[in-house]
């Protein structure tokens, strides 16, 4: 199917949407509102994106960085309102995205395995920045509501003469393998479970399953590298935030009852 | 000579009102200090400020004349050990809880007869305040803080830790105890600081 979609396939497919609502009316699951919204709402961004990126593609390619911007700054907002009982969550957030991104499209495009053009930057980039933003709501929550429910533990080891670093060290690890896993998993099952997004475009546009696989590859460790990446600052950024400079618990961790 | 703690019109505020107001008191250097009061009285609060885990929000905490922000928290921490209500164990056995120091002879001191092998999540109640104890002295501390010792245990368990908080203190540890048992200030201290609760507590 190398053919373009139409509006009307589009409109077509809209049919299976209502098939859902109705499925979700009978049986009072209570979503078709969520449905519509939902429905409407990437209808009207991706028409706009796609309006965006065929004038960013079509020899404006300077505006790549902006692009970028953008989806680093919603998903700033997003992790950071997700995990908004961290202090400075969304600080935290922007710098592990944008250390990810910058970090990972850094090292395809300076080794010359993606190209520097709008056309390529742009989706590898979104990916990135996708993936990083899971990652880092995931650690800040995971670091937060871990230190929160062991304050005991923390404590203790506090009065022991440790630091804030040493104290936390248990449940930092654990959020950074929270954080990763998603990715790993994914990276496991690639192929067997669910063929991923870059490679089935390419396929659907008619590139070879073997030109596809190639770029799914590079997707995937890129993938692995950004999340991990990400996991790391925003580990280290939010241990810092929930302690004192003075190897102290904040105080809304400190008191919360246990 | 100069005091080993000292509260100079310490204000505490938590989430609605102080928790702590204009207290101060003194801890001398010798014996057992025992801080009594009824629950919801801020006790423990006033504890954490000894090592630190809080800080006040006016007025200041003395450790041997000097503001206990001057230290290094955690040289401070070192000298000035807290053992919660609470005991809590690490992951591990009693020897892993200990460190590289001298296991066998911390757990005699504390009289806790048990192999240094065992798991350390596998002791009662009562082993583990006292594993906590020996991991606190372990760190070699001018001072020790407990925050009710005795309050998790069983009725069996309390009179072997009294003795036992009672035996440090006349070894020459400045002990700071807090307790909701007027008993402990009646029969074990040397010095008695007693706190009111600031208002009423919700039910």
């Amino acid at each position: 199917m190398t053919a373009p979609v139409s509006m009307t396939d589009v409109a077509i497919s809209v049919g299976l949407v209502v098939v859902a609502m109705v499925v979700s009316w009978r049986r009072k699951v209570g979503l078709e509102q969520d449905m519509l919204v939902a429905t409407v709402r990437s209808f009207v961004q991706l028409i706009a994106v796609g309006y965006v990126l065929e004038f960013v593609f079509g020899g404006h390619g300077a505006l790549t960085i902006g692009v970028l911007l953008v989806m680093v700054g919603t998903a700033t907002l997003t992790s950071g309102s997700r995990a908004r009982r961290v202090p400075h969550a969304r600080k935290i957030a922007a710098v592990s995205v944008t250390a990810a991104a910058v970090a990972t499209l850094g090292f395809l495009t300076l080794l010359g395995i993606v190209p520097t053009a709008a056309r390529a930057v742009v989706p590898i980039g979104s990916m990135i920045i996708s993936a990083a933003m899971n990652t880092t709501s995931l650690v800040m929550m995971r670091l937060h509501d871990d230190l929160a429910a062991n304050r005991r533990e923390v404590e203790a080891r506090l009065s022991l003469g440790e630091t804030s670093h040493e104290a936390a060290a248990p449940w930092h690890r654990a959020a950074l393998r929270h954080g990763m896993l998603p990715s790993v998993d994914q990276t496991k099952v690639v192929g067997l479970v669910a063929l991923p997004g870059a490679m089935t475009g390419l396929i659907l546009a008619g590139a070879s399953p073997f030109e596809a696989v190639r770029l799914q590859l590079v997707v995937m460790y890129m993938l692995l590298g950004g999340s991990a990446f990400a996991a790391l600052v925003a580990g280290e950024l939010t241990v810092r935030r929930l302690f004192t400079p003075a190897h102290q618990l904040i105080r809304s961790l400190r008191r919360t009852p246990s | 000579m100069v005091d080993r703690f000292e509260y100079a019109d310490v204000r505490v505020d938590g989430d609605d009102g102080p928790i702590v107001a204009g207290f101060s008191a003194r801890v001398p250097r010798e014996g057992l200090t025992v801080i009594v009061g009824p629950s919801g009285a801020g006790k423990t609060t006033l504890l954490r400020l000894l090592n630190r885990l809080d800080d006040p929000d006016g007025g200041a905490v003395r450790y041997e004349g000097r503001d206990v922000r001057e230290y290094d928290v955690l040289e401070l921490r070192r000298r000035v050990q807290l053992v919660g209500q609470v005991p809590v164990t690490f992951p591990g056995t009693v020897a892993d809880n200990l460190g590289d120091i001298d296991a066998a002879a911390l757990l005699a001191r504390v009289g806790l007869h048990v192999p240094l092998t065992r798991e350390a999540d596998r002791l009662s109640v009562g082993e583990a305040q006292r594993l906590a104890l020996a991991r606190a002295l372990g760190r070699g501390p001018e001072a020790l803080a407990l925050d009710e010792p005795t309050s998790a245990l069983d009725t069996a368990s309390k009179g072997g830790i009294e003795r036992l908080v009672r035996q440090l203190a006349d070894d020459g540890l400045t002990v700071v105890m807090v307790t909701h048992e007027p008993r402990h200030a009646s029969e074990l201290a040397d010095h008695v600081i007693e706190v009111a609760p600031l208002r009423r507590e919700d039910p």
